[in-house]
């Protein structure tokens, strides 16, 4: 869910250099995945990248889990020509807090997503015609068993850290709750145990956009030949969801100081109501819907937010505690003081029942403008932290 | 403000607060600066430890020797602290410098069941002699500051700390004055020659 509002400088010279996507199918028949919501899914093809050499221990693996709207490409091009980095080249890379001269990371496309994973924009295997509305509902917690499979599937039993941030600290947590024994260090960024009725209610309104935009036509807008994004579909109701959303990203600090009440095209108001992108502000998030419809699939983007306002430890678990208290993983919490989707509180509550149960955790409010987007774009602030933390736990487990 | 400022008697005042702490015990230190207590804490008495620290290079420092730690100012409630999960509680050369001792002290006894505390002694014969010789604000090897810069809000005797716990029904397990970098339990006068003490508290039941 990366904003443009400041991209982090990044070059080739540091980067891991050119990587390519992966593909592999899980849960083939017979052994279907049996989704939290009671149905079964499968086969499942997982698109998925990684950087740096797993040692012969297996015991250098670091997952990524990425947010929302992410994909499996985190670091380095996929082509000399491409100018485009993968979403957090920052921190992954050779020297990087996620060294890939050390660490074997790992980062794969979502369930239920639209960047070469199962999900809605797939065709259905067993009928030819792409899932739509009758792909299965599916939660964090199937993601989770997705990512699992990945790991095992690489011949990996323990990871050395899994991180992520906002849907992928959702991510991180459910997984250590889930296979307790599975990480070493769980890294959550900007996210929570649960998503906020304020967040249920934004993803609310997202969806809502898309279902009553009349090309919407109840999921079935694919068309008979493939089509790329942004040509078919509900183009305008999921360019106003991510409008909406985007805005739940930045803070008001970081939209004043970036645009202000700056005009577009002229010096002075126009006086004129069919001047849809008057202001600056106006343009820029025009601008993000647009970029969006061109690379995002608008079922994937109501299955992922339904999972996200689903995602809760407490209720799953009974307590949080309950949830938490069974992984010996040594926890880094950060939340950003200008975020607002994800507050500074849903962190500390995850903090409190992580000292109660005794567990290992280090906890930051960090200083940041950006709002909810700072985990992707602070990435020298995290870099301070993380860094020390993943080479702390791996020489620990070297040295027993 | 910088908690956990350097202490010349570091290892000394370490030796004495392990000393007050049972093997295998929960323990949370308040101001653990670079972790070095808890590092200690950790390896040598088998403690679960936590530290909260507000300077951002201790949080690192502390993260790089594996130690949790929590950024947080003492002063704004450790409310992400759950009452009773600690055996002990450690503030050590930190509740002089806080805004509201009384407030952390009690909150420090919610959290833990055990208090182990290390503050100066401002009844000091050297204190005394330079206020009422030279008529002016003390600066000695344990409070090298000058009244401008010091992160020394309160100045308290030993008798002024005994007060405080009297006050707010604190019951004082163990007082260790140290003295010339010893400690020196039962020690006479102590109020005039400890440069510092060492206080383990309970709440009074």
């Amino acid at each position: 869910m990366a904003s443009e509002i400041a991209q982090p400088e990044t070059t080739d010279a540091k980067s891991v250099g050119i990587v390519q996507t992966q593909y592999v199918t899980l849960f083939e028949p017979p052994h279907p995945l049996t989704l939290e919501g009671g149905q079964q899914l499968g086969p499942i093809t997982v698109a998925y990248e990684t950087y740096g050499e797993l040692t012969p221990e297996r015991d250098n693996a670091i997952y990524v889990c990425h947010a929302l709207t992410g994909d499996a490409h985190v670091a380095g091009k996929h082509s000399v020509d491409s100018r485009k980095f993968g979403w957090w080249d920052g921190l992954v890379g050779p020297g990087k807090a996620l060294d890939t001269n050390r660490y074997f990371v790992i980062c794969a496309n979502v369930l239920g997503g639209c960047q070469g994973t199962t999900g809605p924009s797939c065709r259905n295997p067993a009928t030819g015609q792409p899932y739509g509305l009758r792909f299965p509902f599916i939660t964090v917690g199937d993601m989770v068993e997705v990512h699992a499979a990945l790991v095992r599937h690489l011949g990996i039993e323990t990871l050395l850290g899994i991180v992520g941030g906002s849907l992928g600290g959702m991510q991180v947590l459910d997984w250590v709750a889930r296979y307790p024994e599975m990480a070493r260090s769980a890294i959550c960024l900007a996210s929570a145990a649960k998503l906020s009725a304020q967040g249920i209610a934004f993803n609310a309104v997202g969806r809502r956009a898309i279902t009553a935009d009349p090309q919407y036509q109840n999921g079935d807008y694919y068309g008979d030949e493939p089509a790329k994004y942004g040509e078919v579909g509900p183009r305008f109701g999921l360019a106003l969801a991510r409008m909406v959303a985007h805005i739940t990203y930045l803070s008001e600090a970081s939209i004043e100081r970036k645009f202000g009440r700056d005009l577009q095209h002229s010096d002075h108001l126009a006086y004129d109501l069919q001047r849809e992108t008057e202001f600056k502000i106006e343009s820029y998030l025009h601008y993000q819907g647009k970029r969006f419809i061109e690379r995002f699939d608008a079922n994937s983007y109501l299955y992922l937010t339904r999972a996200m306002d689903y995602f809760d430890l407490t209720q799953r678990y009974g307590s949080l505690q309950k949830a938490l208290g069974r992984t010996n993983a040594r926890f880094l919490i950060t939340s950003y003081h200008t975020d607002w989707l994800f507050p500074s509180s849903q962190s500390k509550e995850i903090v409190t029942a992580l000292v109660e149960t005794r567990r290992h955790v280090t906890y930051l409010e960090l200083e940041s403008v950006f709002g909810h987007d700072s985990f992707l774009i602070e990435i020298e602030q995290l870099e301070e932290l993380v860094t020390p933390l993943l080479l702390e736990t791996y020489r620990r487990i070297r040295d027993v | 403000m910088p908690y956990g400022v350097p202490d010349p008697t570091a290892a000394l005042t370490d030796r004495l607060i392990m000393d007050q702490i049972g093997r295998g015990s929960r323990v949370l230190d308040l101001g653990c600066g670079d972790g070095r207590l808890l590092c200690r804490l950790r390896d040598e008495v088998e403690c679960s430890v936590q530290g909260i620290e507000l300077d951002h290079r201790g949080v690192v420092e502390s993260i790089t020797k594996g130690m949790p730690v929590i950024q947080a100012d003492l002063d704004e409630g450790l409310d992400e602290i759950p009452e009773h999960s600690f055996d002990f509680a450690v503030l050590s050369q930190t509740l002089q410098q806080v805004r509201h001792p009384q407030n952390l002290l009690q909150r420090m006894l919610r959290v833990a069941t055990r208090a182990v505390v290390l503050v100066p002694n401002y009844g000091h014969w050297r204190i005394r002699v330079q206020i009422l010789l030279h008529g002016r604000a003390p600066v000695t090897g344990s409070l090298p500051y000058d009244w401008y810069n010091t992160p020394n809000l309160h100045f308290m005797s030993m008798l002024d700390f005994r007060d405080l716990c009297q006050q707010m029904k604190i019951r004082i397990v163990r007082e260790i004055p140290i003295i010339h970098g010893q400690a020196a339990i039962g020690a006479w006068g102590a109020n005039v020659r400890a440069d510092s003490a060492l206080y383990v508290l309970e709440r009074q039941e």
